[in-house]
């Protein structure tokens, strides 16, 4: 036994990037990522199913991958078709078997059990079986084997019991030659396979499965069980594309895309403010999603209109109007998606949802992407898709559009019809899928409805965080601020009406300081005034004071020379004979 | 029932004419055996025991290891060993097993008519 067996409980987390069984990659877009890196290395895995699920397209694409991708030769034993039906079959996705047969890659060896013409004569084995199967994987040094559908040959052989028996010989035998195996079986009543084969290929089990919900088929792949590694155990949508089965998982795939730093205008200068200057990144998604006439298809048109202007294609894929429609009404508000058709820049894809499943949706928008090779990709509106399929395979659809729009670097934008103010089930699904989400709303109130924007968000830019109102008019959106005063934020007439009373008060508010002013001035001159008088006073006053301080300094020298000279009139009392003289003279 | 009748007479006929025949034709046979196996090996001597029995003389047997000729089992269509492939007299058979099951073998190569107990040849084979 070569098999591995693997350490008990892997982690969560590193699944991807660790796994702990070695594996054998099918190269198939989706199944890889459900199986955590492909299938069993060395192990048989069994894929089962209703007729026409695509179990043997399976097998046959694994085979293929691995030559062309893995460098893995491969051998397909086949019990239903012979090799040139088979290679006739899959011609149409690109797969040249004959080529790769010439090559020595690959063998086909059908196998025709027709028990018609065999009876059984007593005991026997299936050596014969295994020494074809032993000589083609020698001659192509095979990696891998297919044996589609291996049980019929219990309708070879009357002795199941020797079936059986040489079943399980046979599986053990090829985990002993250690190749990796997808054994098809066919769907049973109350069992995986009709002949109960499971009980021998217990390592990775796939059930595939056609449904028809409300009358669109989807086929859908489920991981049963994978011994000895995480698997994802959901129902996974798949489809048969032009280059073989995709699996659509409902989380995002690798999430590996390159990024662009790149920015592209939105067509609206003040939109493009909006989201911090430039506008949305390339290869970037976007949402517009808002109520009915709420003029998301117009933001639509101007992104397109924006992106031929630079001189880049769009594509436009509506799913409720047809182009001549759109073009007519785009012109009457100023954008003229005429013109970019007639340069070959616009392509419209007009098409109504109901008329193709999901799949066929997928297929047709990634077949117009590789033919057209535009640098937008417009879908108006995404939420019409949910009329061809249940909400959840939507958004498996659109995350696996988005995918693909990213990693060939193609921006993305798409309007969502929501049916009011509250987020709808449907944005909330691909919520997590778009990279800027522009709201519009309508605001009703007295007596009308206004449209009002604002981006819910943004990844990786700076962006307002304010509701701006817009209008469409001859010459496409216009965005105006809002009123937002202190208490409420009004749109249309009453922002008219608020904003003309603000002018008024305005208005009042200058007179009246004007008026202050004059008063002010007024009231300066008349202070200037008394000020001059009081001066005026108080510069008279000084004069006196001065004039009698100088009246009062002569009148003491008058005084002096009085004392003086009546002293020298008095001399008597002084030396006596002043005295005696002055009353002589007396 | 009367047009139909002669056609019936002579189907009949030639029925019995190939009957008649069958008695004298030759048997070209191969046995795919896989190596030295206690099956290969109980194949091979129940083939050989039966022709002489009832073949004698106008058979011819091919014995072929399914392990050193992978291309004549594909393209001879063979899954089971060991098997024995009548080429001759026609129609082709595939007898799949050891023919350990000897009144099947003698029906399945047309020797013996269906119903024919035949308690001896099935004891002389054995």
């Amino acid at each position: 036994m070569t098999a591995v067996i693997s350490h008990p409980v892997p982690s969560a987390v590193s699944w991807v990037e660790r796994p702990l069984l070695p594996k054998a990659p099918t190269g198939i877009a989706g199944l890889d990522e459900v199986t955590g890196g492909g299938l069993p290395r060395g192990r048989p895995t069994l894929v089962c199913g209703p007729a026409g699920c695509g179990k043997t397209l399976l097998g046959m694409e694994f085979l293929v991958r691995g030559i062309t991708e893995y460098g893995e030769p491969g051998v397909f034993l086949a019990f239903e078709e012979t090799a040139g039906d088979l290679a006739a079959n899959v011609a149409s996705l690109g797969f040249d078997l004959t080529r790769m047969q010439a090559d020595g890659l690959l063998a086909v060896d059908h196998v025709n059990v027709v028990r018609a013409d065999m009876d059984e004569t007593g005991e026997w084995d299936l050596d014969g079986l295994f020494i074809r199967l032993g000589a083609a994987i020698d001659a192509v040094k095979a990696r891998r084997v297919v044996l589609d559908t291996i049980e019929n040959l219990f309708g070879a052989f009357s002795d199941a019991a020797t079936v059986r028996s040489e079943l399980r010989r046979l599986f053990g035998w090829l985990k002993e030659r250690g190749v990796t195996a997808v054994v098809t079986g066919e769907r049973g009543e109350g069992a995986l396979t009709r002949h109960g084969i499971e009980e021998y290929v217990s390592d990775c089990v796939i059930v595939l499965d056609h449904r028809v919900i409300e009358q669109t088929s989807t086929r859908r792949l489920r991981i049963l069980k994978y011994r000895g590694s995480l698997h994802g155990t959901n129902e996974y949508p798949f489809f048969i594309g032009e280059h073989g089965l995709s699996v659509l998982p409902i989380t995002s795939l690798g999430l590996q895309h390159a990024v662009s730093e790149e920015r592209v205008s939105t067509g609206n200068a003040r939109l493009d403010g909006m989201l911090g200057g430039p506008g949305v990144f390339r290869g970037s998604s976007i949402l517009v999603s808002g109520t009915a006439g709420t003029g998301k298809s117009t933001i639509v048109a101007q992104f397109c209109e924006a992106a031929c202007a630079r001189g880049e294609r769009a594509l436009y894929i509506a799913f409720e109007e047809s182009a001549p429609q759109i073009i007519r009404n785009m012109a009457s508000v100023g954008i003229d998606l005429a013109r970019w058709m007639a340069a070959g820049l616009l392509q419209f894809h007009c098409v109504r949802p109901s008329v193709l499943g999901l799949e066929a949706h997928l297929l047709a928008m990634q077949t117009l992407v590789e033919d057209f090779q535009p640098s937008l990709v417009a879908m108006d509106p995404i939420t019409n898709l949910i009329g061809a399929g249940q909400g959840i395979e939507v958004s498996a659809m659109l995350t696996r559009e988005i995918d693909y729009l990213k990693g060939q670097g193609i921006t993305a934008i798409f309007s969502g019809l929501s049916s009011g103010s509250e987020l709808t089930s449907s944005d909330q699904q691909i919520a997590s899928l778009i990279d800027t989400w522009l709201l519009v709303k309508a605001i009703d109130g007295n007596g009308e409805r206004n449209r009002a924007l604002y981006i819910l968000k943004s990844r990786g830019m700076a962006h307002s965080n304010q509701v701006r109102e817009f209008l469409i008019t001859d010459d496409g959106i216009e965005f105006i601020d809002v009123y937002v005063g202190q208490h409420h934020v009004l749109t249309g007439s009453a922002r008219a009406s608020q904003e003309a009373d603000e002018r008024s008060k305005a208005t009042a508010l200058k007179q009246d300081i004007e008026q202050r002013q004059l008063n002010l001035e007024r009231r300066r001159k008349s202070v200037e005034a008394q000020a001059a008088i009081m001066w005026r006073e108080f510069q008279a006053e000084a004069d006196i004071v001065e004039r009698l301080r100088q009246q009062g300094s002569s009148a003491g020298e008058v005084r002096e020379e009085e004392r003086v000279e009546q002293g020298r009139l008095r001399s008597a009392d002084a030396d006596g004979t002043g005295a005696v003289e002055a009353s002589a003279v007396d | 029932m009367n047009p139909s009748q002669g056609t019936g007479d002579s189907t009949l006929a030639q029925f019995e004419h190939a009957l008649a025949e069958l008695g004298l034709a030759r048997y070209e046979l191969t046995l795919f055996v896989a190596g030295a196996s206690a099956l290969s090996a109980r194949a091979v001597a129940d083939v050989r025991a039966l022709g002489d029995t009832y073949l004698s003389g106008r058979y011819r047997l091919a014995v072929v290891d399914v392990h050193r000729n992978p291309d004549l089992v594909k393209s001879r269509g063979v899954l089971a060993s060991p098997t024995l492939v009548k080429d001759s007299p026609l129609p082709k058979r595939m007898l799949v097993g050891d023919l350990s099951d000897t009144r099947r073998v003698l029906v399945a190569l047309d020797i013996e008519p269906v119903g024919d107990p035949a308690p001896e040849s099935s004891g002389a084979v054995g």
